[in-house]
């Protein structure tokens, strides 16, 4: 096996996936993908559903058929993909190491690295929820890959702390083999999943979305035996009096996904609080050169349409880099999310003459309705583009379009509002 | 097994109870030609209330008042617990700890510490001024007055503790019984019979570490020598460690109003654990966390590391000191002939185990228990490496011979599917979920076993040929799995 590529991506999930392909549309073919597990797909392989594609082909798919689409075009090209291995270390002169049962230790360097490692998902001691630890307790992943790839079912009567898509998507899914879900817990006021999975998942189904409550104790010495639930105040403090007690064998947490950031942190990759993913420019390229990141690593998204899009996107940059096709660095504006918006990607945008269109991915901090997305340029008042939006709502990201004039004329910084 | 419960002949000692008190003393006995057994009703060593979730402090002594067991055992544990952990292969880190004043009325508190720390012959202590606490500690409150010092105090993992102990006595000719609860003991002519349900031992001796159940079983063996105990609850939060508020010594507060003040910890796996709540309870009430109780802890360790960062806890969980009603002490005796009881075990329990299971190997040998040297004793395990730990060049060996050493099964710590073999091929090896976390880790990290969990039950249930379905976290009740989805083998993992 060679050990010097063009392009080294890591991680061979939908984002993966579609840097590979990115890049290859781009004129590079020297790449290598590396996967942890046994098969490439990354979670989608778990993701026995449907609502994938929607956007990316016009038609609804499951997690695996949206996968092996681009597991297709991947394999066409003649990319090279290393499966069963995990990559140890990346340096911030792209240099990767990776051991696999099968080839030992192994060394790559790269001229250009694609950072695609996904996501992990928030577990209950990370939210301090009290009371006992016992069997029983597992984070809506972990339950979906029990019973999808695993084939056991592991509870019967479930309660579901979170109201995320794959909690929502749980509900559905342990309803359909014969469990009884009580209950599906959201802290905030409104759902943190998609509209449409609160309607396709709970309501069709009858199941109690309880929204403004928490649990407040675990129970149960061995196995889950129930949960406490309480209502809870505008700022997430439970009320005392609204305790319930709901008997079940299992809960289930839904609580918010985190990018798995830890190699990125090794390379020296600089990262941003709110999104828990690396600080990127619009080319999505990290403060390390030649380093990028796309997907759930530098943010979560909602849609895996919406990660493909921005992988290729990714892909396509390095790739540019590669070729030397990528302008010289003008200068620097940063991106700052202002009132009701909780994080913009890319956080900076390097002024270059050729660009026309820069997109900010963002997340609104609240639910708004009839509202308008402005960019405003240096704490100006009057705003440079703005957008309509009928609804917008923490759990679906908001993507603009702004016109890349708009960061020329701008000396500092932009802000993007809600108003 | 079933010739050691089926016995015509009668066994040396029986002990009750495999957290690190029972688990040392059956080492110690290891050392002799002795039959031994342990019973425990948990499904590994080393897994009960206040083994398993205490800080892991190794305390210097200069806490318990001067005379008591506490006091000596405390001393003495201390000073046995180099030579210890050199001989299992468990990690010590006596960085010396540290008590501190936050302002200057605590000095008096440090200078009373002091005082009795010298009485109880705890070597070393020294009060630092301001300047010299904050090259010591950069982290701990910058307006704190001064530090009680102790050279000898440090850190370690209890489970690693207590798991490397039972190996050991397992290695050196002692039986476990797991999952046996003790359901009555009855006098012999010559000793006693252990009745766990339908079994029974035979025994000349019995050691009573029964932790919290140490009551109830001294009740139904001397119920004429009464005693009452209850639990005093203590909760912690183990967080991610940041450079901002790594600690390198643990940090003990002198007591205010709002109790004794909590420890902020570094443990020997790099995380930062603060706690313990001090709840006396009367009843048998579960170990669970409260959110008052982590709220607590967590305000009371801020007062002395205000940096940390309560949004990278990792997990929380609580235990059990096994308290003796009005009694400030161990209680250390022969409370029958051939029945001895180690009870009321609580902090620094830890520390005094090794000086624990001393004492009652020698108060075993006054009541007549012949000590004759086991030739074949080997006071070491087997080197427990795991692949994180290895160097480059060992590690491309070790998937050279084994290719399952280059499968990670937990990302988070990186435990390779060989670590877990192995961890489970172990003499007493793991049989649980948190047995194969106990040993390698997997599953302790930031996802919680989210990822890795599967994984390892699967290789449980592949290496122990059991169902999956029988897989427990930790012991029977605490399945996983409920059912089977599919007919058995057409999984597509």
């Amino acid at each position: 096996m060679k050990s010097d590529y063009d392009l080294i991506i890591i991680g061979g999930g939908p984002a993966g996936l579609a840097a590979a392909v990115g890049a290859v549309e781009n004129g590079v073919h020297d790449i290598l993908i590396i996967e942890r597990e046994r098969f490439l797909g990354g979670i989608l392989n778990q993701c026995i559903h449907t609502g994938f594609g929607l956007r990316e082909f016009g038609e609804e798919l499951t997690g695996p058929e949206y996968a092996q689409r681009f597991e297709d075009r991947v394999l066409q090209a003649g990319i090279s993909c290393l499966v069963d291995a995990m990559v140890l270390d990346v340096t911030r002169d792209k240099h990767v190491v990776v051991i696999s049962p099968v080839h030992g230790r192994l060394e790559f360097t790269a001229r250009a690295i694609v950072l695609a490692m996904g996501c992990r998902e928030r577990t209950r001691g990370a939210l301090m929820v009290a009371g006992t630890r016992p069997a029983g307790v597992m984070t809506a992943g972990t339950a979906q890959r029990l019973m999808n790839l695993e084939g056991y079912l592991p509870g019967q009567n479930i309660v579901i702390l979170g109201s995320g898509d794959i909690g929502l998507i749980m509900a559905r899914r342990f309803t359909l083999e014969g469990a009884n879900v009580s209950a599906v817990l959201e802290v905030m006021p409104y759902s943190t999943g998609l509209t449409r999975n609160v309607v396709q998942c709970l309501n069709d189904y009858g199941i109690p979305l309880m929204l403004s409550h928490t649990v407040t104790s675990v129970h149960g010495a061995k196995r889950v035996s129930g949960v406490t639930v309480s209502e809870v105040d505008i700022g997430r403090n439970p009320l005392p009096g609204t305790e319930q007690d709901i008997a079940c064998d299992t809960l289930i947490t839904s609580v918010g996904l985190i990018p798995e950031n830890e190699l990125s942190r090794r390379a020296g990759v600089e990262l941003d609080l709110a999104t828990g993913g690396a600080i990127v420019n619009q080319r999505l390229e990290t403060s390390v050169p030649g380093v990028f990141a796309c997907g759930n690593v530098l943010q979560v998204h909602d849609l895996v349409d919406n990660v493909s899009e921005e992988a290729r996107h990714a892909g396509a940059n390095a790739a540019d880099l590669i070729a030397g096709r990528l302008a010289p660095k003008q200068r620097t504006i940063r991106v700052i999310p202002g009132r009701g918006i909780r994080y913009v990607v890319p956080q900076y945008v390097d002024v270059h003459e050729a660009d026309e269109h820069t997109v900010l991915s963002m997340r609104p901090d609240d639910v708004f309705r009839q509202a308008t997305v402005e960019v405003v340029a240096d704490g100006r008042d009057v705003p440079l583009a703005r957008f309509r939006r009928r609804h917008l709502t923490p759990g679906e990201m908001v993507t603009v379009n702004v016109d890349s004039a708009v960061f020329r004329t701008c000396a500092q910084y932009v802000s993007v509002r809600v108003v | 097994m079933s010739d050691m419960t089926q016995q015509r002949e009668s066994l040396d000692v029986v002990v009750i109870g495999a957290g690190v008190v029972g688990c040392a003393a059956a080492r110690e006995l290891s050392r002799y030609r002795l039959s031994v057994v342990v019973c425990e009703q948990g499904a590994e060593a080393g897994q009960g209330g206040a083994t398993k979730a205490n800080t892991g402090i190794i305390h210097a002594g200069y806490d318990p008042a001067p005379g008591t067991l506490m006091a000596r055992m405390n001393v003495r544990g201390n000073a046995l617990y180099t030579g210890l952990c050199q001989d299992l292969g468990v990690r010590l880190d006596r960085s010396g700890t540290l008590v501190v004043a936050l302002s200057q009325e605590d000095r008096p508190y440090l200078d009373a510490l002091l005082a009795r720390g010298r009485v109880n012959g705890v070597p070393g202590l020294c009060l630092v001024g301001h300047d010299e606490l904050m090259k010591l500690e950069p982290n701990v409150h910058r307006q704190a007055d001064s530090a009680l010092f102790a050279p000898t105090g440090g850190a370690v993992e209890p489970y690693e503790v207590a798991l490397a102990l039972a190996e050991n006595a397992a290695r050196n000719g002692v039986w476990f019984l797991f999952d046996r609860a003790v359901s009555g003991l009855e006098p012999l002519d010559d000793g006693w019979c252990v009745h766990l349900g339908t079994q029974e031992l035979r025994t000349r001796f019995v050691v009573n570490a029964a932790g919290l159940s140490a009551a109830k079983i001294s009740q139904a063996a001397v119920p004429e020598k009464h005693f009452h105990m209850h639990p005093r609850l203590g909760q912690y939060v183990l967080l991610e460690n940041r450079p901002e508020y790594d600690i390198r010594h643990p940090v003990f507060q002198v007591p205010g109003p709002t109790g004794k003040g909590v420890v902020v910890s570094r443990t020997p796996d790099g995380n930062i654990i603060v706690g313990p709540t001090a709840e006396d309870t009367d009843s048998d009430r579960d170990l669970a966390t409260t959110d008052a109780g982590l709220r607590s802890v967590l305000a009371q360790a801020h007062r002395s590391v205000p940096t940390l960062d309560e949004r990278l806890a990792i997990t929380e969980f609580c235990g059990a000191r096994a308290i003796i009603d009005e009694r400030d002490d161990f209680l250390i005796e022969e409370s029958a002939p051939g029945f001895f009881n180690a009870a009321g075990i609580k902090s620094p329990g830890l520390t005094a185990a090794p000086a624990i299971a001393e004492e009652l190997v020698r108060l075993m040998a006054n009541g007549g228990l012949e000590l004759v040297a086991n030739p074949a004793f080997i006071p070491t395990n087997e080197p427990a490496i795991l692949f994180r730990d290895c160097r480059t060049e060992e590690q491309v060996q070790m998937i050279h011979e084994n290719p399952a050493f280059g499968r990670i099964v937990c990302r988070c710590e990186t435990v390779t599917e060989g670590d877990v073999v192995r961890a489970i091929h172990r003499p007493l090896g793991a049989r649980t979920l948190d047995g194969v976390k106990f040993r390698t880790r997997a599953g302790m990290g930031r996802c919680q076993g989210g990822f890795c969990g599967p994984r390892v039950l699967e290789i449980l249930s592949r290496e122990l040929n059991v169902d999956p379905l029988l897989i427990t976290k930790c012991g029977p009740g605490s399945e996983i799995l409920a059912t089977r989805l599919r007919p058995e083998g057409d999984s597509c993992a």
